[in-house]
C-alpha cells in the first residue's frame, strides 16, 4: 500500500508543476501585447518631454526672422486637420464642382483644395524658387498633384486620370491671373498661415514667444498670438518657428471654446535641400483628359450657371465687393454685416413663403436670439457664427454669439 | 519548451533534427498547396484579374474611357485602358480587402483544426518534432501560402493586361513618370507588401484554428473576424482604434507608387502586422503546446 501510496501523491504534485507551467504559457501573449501597448504610450510622451534649450529671443526678433527667412527651396510633408464645426466640406465642393458635370474637370484646382477644410490630410509640397512648386494630397490610392513650372500650371487628379492646365504666359488676361495665384490662393503651408495672421494682428493683438519645442525633428520657437479683447471665438494661434531658418513649420489655431484645435498645420517631415528637379515636370499621361483652363472659362461663361461654385467661391474672396457691406468693430471683433438682397431674412411664421415644416428645419440648425435689434437666428460653428435677423440682415464673424448680438444692437 | 525538448534530446542531434524540419515543412507545403481546395482557390484569385481586364476592354471597346468619371470602383482603374501595368495594382486592391485574406483565413483556419478534426494531428505530434517546431512550420507554410496566393494574382493581372492592354512608361499617382522596367520593380515590390500585409490575419487564423477541433468552425471564425475587423475599420465613431485594427493599413501599398514613396503608412502597417504576428504567434504556441489532443 506505502509505495503505491507515494506514488499517486508524487505524480499529482508533478501534475499541478506541469498545469501550472503550461498556463504561464498564456502569459507570454499578454506580456506581448502589454510591452507593445506600452510603448505606444509611452514613446511619444517621451519624445515629447524634451523641449529644446534655444537662446532666448523677442516676439519682435522672432517675426522680423520669419520675414527674413528666405528658404526658396524646401521639400515636406505636412499634415492638416481641420475641425471647423461644420459638416464635411469635401463632400460639398465635390457635389458643386465636379457635379457640374459638363465643363467642369475634377482636377480643377478650386474643387480639390476646398477639401482641405475639413478633416485630415497629408501634403506633400516641394519648391524650388518662385517659379517652381509642387503641392500634393496624398488620398488613398490616389494622390492629387498642383504642379506650378515657369509658365504652366498642371493638376492632376490620379483617381479620375484628368489633367488640369492653365498657362500664365507674360501679358496675363483675367482670369488667368487668378489661376496663376491658385496653388497660394489657399494657405495650406504653415508659413502661409502663419504670414495671414500676422498680416492681421494690430495693437488688437498679442504676441509673445511661448517657449520652445520640436517639430519635425527641427528645434523652433513658439510664437503665440492671441486676441487682446475678449470676445472672438479664436482663443490663440501657436506658430512653431525653425529656430535656424526662421521657416514657420506648424501652425495651431485653438478656438476660445477649447477643445480639439480648429485648424492644426505642420510639417512632420521637411527638408531644406533643393528638391529633384524630376518633381516639377509634368506631362499629361497617355488617355487622360485634360482640361485647358481656357476652355473651362469659356464653357462656364456659354453655360452660364454652370460654375455657379466657382461664382460663389469668388464672392467668399472678396467679400469688400458686396453691396451694403459694412465692418462693425476691429481687430478680432470685427463683424461684417450684410444686407440680404431683396430684404427677405427668415421667414416668419405668417409670411407664408415657406411650409412650416421648413421653417422648423432651420430653426433647428439655428439658435433664436433677440435684443434691441429685433430678432433673428444665430448659426453656429466652431470658429465662424453668423446672426441671420428676421428683417434680413447677416451678420458674420469669428466672434462669439454676445459680441455678435451687440454689434447688431450697435448698428441700429 | 515543447514535449519533445522536454524529453531531454541529446544536444549532437540539433543539426538533423533543422533538416527534419526543413523536410516537415516541404511535405507541409505540399500538402498544402496540392490540395484541391487549395487549388481552387488559388483558381479563383486567377480568374479575378483576368474578369476585371475582360471587364474594361469591353467596356472600353468603342474608344470610350474607362471606368466612370470621377473615379469610383478598385483604385487605379481608370488608368488600365492605357497602361496594362495598372491591371496588376487594380487587381490587388480589389482583391485584398476581400478574396485574398479569405483564401488565406481557409487555409491559417484549417492548418490546424483540420489536422485534429482528420485525426492526422497525433500521428504529426508522434514525430519527434515538437509541437513549436510543427507550429512554427505551419505557420511558415501559410506565410508561403500568403505570399504564392498575392503572386498568383500579380502574375495573372500581369499576363491578362499584357495581352489586352498597351504596357509602356508607367505614369505615377504623383503625375511623373518611370520606366517600364522600375514600373515592373514596383509591382514586385507592391506584391511583397500585400503578402506582408496578410502575415498578421495568418497568425490570428493559427491561433483561431489551435482552439477548435473542427476545421469548419475555424475557417468560419476567422473569416468572420475579418469581417467584424474591417467593418469597424469603416465607422468613423471608433476612430481611436483604427490604427490597431490588422486590416487599416492594408491598402497602404498604393504608397509604392508615389513619387518619391511615401513611407509613413507602409512601415506602419509593417510594425502593426508584427505585432499581430507576435501576439498571436504566441498565443497560439501557448494553445497549441498546452493542447490535448486526443483525437
Amino acid at each position: 500500500m506505502a509505495p503505491n501510496d507515494s506514488a499517486e501523491t508524487n505524480g499529482e504534485a508533478t501534475g499541478t508543476v506541469v498545469g501550472r507551467r503550461k498556463a504561464a504559457r498564456y502569459i507570454v501573449p499578454f506580456a506581448v501585447a502589454g510591452v507593445a501597448a506600452a510603448t505606444i504610450g509611452l514613446v511619444p510622451a517621451l519624445a515629447d518631454s524634451g523641449d529644446p534649450e534655444l537662446p532666448d529671443i523677442t516676439a519682435q526678433e522672432l517675426i522680423e526672422k520669419i520675414a527674413a527667412s528666405d528658404e526658396e527651396q524646401l521639400s515636406g510633408t505636412v499634415k492638416v486637420s481641420t475641425d471647423l464645426g461644420i459638416p464635411s466640406l469635401g463632400g460639398l465642393a465635390g457635389s458643386f464642382a465636379p457635379g457640374g458635370g459638363q465643363g467642369e474637370s475634377t482636377a480643377s484646382p478650386d474643387a480639390k483644395l476646398m477639401e482641405l477644410a475639413s478633416g485630415t490630410h497629408t501634403l506633400r509640397i516641394a519648391a524650388d524658387g518662385p517659379d517652381k512648386q509642387r503641392l500634393s494630397i496624398l488620398g488613398e490610392g490616389s494622390e492629387y498633384s498642383l504642379v506650378h513650372n515657369g509658365d504652366d500650371i498642371w493638376g492632376y487628379d490620379s483617381e479620375s486620370n484628368e489633367v488640369y492646365h492653365a498657362e500664365s504666359d507674360g501679358n496675363e488676361r483675367g482670369g488667368k491671373a487668378g489661376e496663376r495665384k491658385a496653388p497660394k490662393g489657399v494657405p495650406a503651408t504653415p508659413k502661409d498661415l502663419a504670414e495671414e495672421v500676422l498680416a492681421a494682428a494690430g495693437d488688437t493683438t498679442s504676441v509673445t514667444v511661448d517657449g520652445t519645442s520640436q517639430v519635425a525633428g527641427r528645434d523652433a520657437y513658439k510664437l503665440l498670438i492671441k486676441p487682446k479683447q475678449s470676445g472672438s471665438t479664436i482663443g490663440s494661434v501657436t506658430v512653431a518657428v525653425d529656430a535656424s531658418t526662421g521657416v514657420p513649420l506648424k501652425f495651431t489655431l485653438a478656438p476660445s471654446s477649447g477643445g480639439k484645435a480648429a485648424v492644426d498645420a505642420g510639417f512632420t517631415s521637411v527638408d531644406f535641400a533643393k528638391p529633384d528637379a524630376s518633381s516639377f515636370a509634368f506631362t499629361p499621361p497617355e488617355g487622360a483628359k485634360v482640361t485647358e483652363a481656357d476652355e473651362l472659362k469659356a464653357e462656364a461663361e456659354k453655360a452660364g450657371t454652370a460654375d455657379k461654385a466657382h461664382k460663389a467661391h469668388k464672392d467668399l474672396g472678396s467679400l469688400e465687393d458686396f453691396k451694403g457691406l459694412n465692418v462693425i468693430g476691429e481687430g478680432w471683433n470685427a463683424v461684417a454685416a450684410v444686407e440680404v438682397p431683396g430684404g427677405a431674412g427668415m421667414p416668419t411664421q405668417g409670411s407664408g413663403d415657406v411650409p412650416a415644416q421648413a421653417r422648423q428645419f432651420l430653426d433647428a440648425l439655428g439658435d433664436k436670439v433677440s435684443g434691441d435689434f429685433g430678432s433673428g437666428t444665430v448659426f453656429k460653428t466652431r470658429l465662424v457664427n453668423a446672426l441671420l435677423t428676421d428683417d434680413g440682415k447677416v451678420y458674420v464673424g469669428a466672434v462669439t454669439e454676445d459680441t455678435l448680438v451687440k454689434a447688431a444692437d450697435a448698428a441700429e | 519548451m515543447s514535449q519533445a525538448e522536454l524529453t531531454a534530446v541529446p544536444a549532437p542531434r540539433t543539426a538533423p533534427r533543422a533538416l527534419w524540419a526543413f523536410g516537415i515543412l516541404r511535405s507541409e507545403l505540399a500538402t498544402t498547396l496540392r490540395r484541391w481546395r487549395t487549388l481552387a482557390l488559388l483558381g479563383v484569385l486567377a480568374a479575378v484579374p483576368v474578369l476585371i481586364g475582360i471587364a474594361v476592354r469591353i467596356e472600353t471597346g468603342d474608344g470610350s474611357r474607362g471606368g466612370p468619371d470621377g473615379g469610383g470602383g478598385p483604385a487605379f482603374l481608370s488608368q488600365v485602358t492605357n497602361n496594362g501595368l495598372f491591371l496588376v495594382f487594380a487587381a490587388l486592391s480589389a482583391t485584398l480587402p476581400v478574396f485574398l485574406p479569405m483564401a488565406v483565413g481557409v487555409v491559417a483556419g484549417d492548418s490546424v483544426a483540420g489536422e485534429a478534426s482528420g485525426g492526422t494531428l497525433r500521428y504529426l505530434l508522434v514525430a519527434p518534432a515538437g509541437r513549436t517546431r510543427l507550429l512554427l512550420v505551419k505557420y511558415a507554410s501559410v506565410l508561403v501560402f500568403c505570399l504564392v496566393a498575392t503572386l498568383v494574382v500579380a502574375a495573372s493581372a500581369l499576363a491578362a493586361g499584357a495581352l489586352l492592354f498597351p504596357v509602356g512608361e508607367v505614369t505615377t499617382i504623383s503625375g511623373t513618370r518611370i520606366g517600364f522596367g522600375e514600373g515592373l520593380l514596383r509591382a514586385g515590390l507592391i506584391a511583397v507588401a500585400v503578402a506582408v500585409s496578410l502575415t498578421g490575419f495568418a497568425a490570428l487564423g493559427l491561433f483561431i484554428s489551435t482552439l477548435t477541433d473542427s476545421g469548419v468552425a475555424a475557417m468560419a471564425a476567422t473569416v468572420g473576424v475579418l469581417i467584424t475587423a474591417q467593418i469597424l475599420d469603416t465607422m468613423p465613431q471608433l476612430e481611436g482604434i483604427h490604427p490597431y485594427l490588422f486590416p487599416h493599413y492594408w491598402m497602404s501599398f498604393t504608397d509604392l507608387l508615389r513619387d518619391p514613396v511615401h513611407w509613413d503608412e507602409l512601415t506602419r502597417n509593417l510594425g502593426l502586422q508584427a505585432l499581430y504576428a507576435a501576439v498571436f504567434g504566441s498565443a497560439a504556441w501557448a494553445r497549441f503546446t498546452t493542447k490535448d489532443v486526443s483525437v
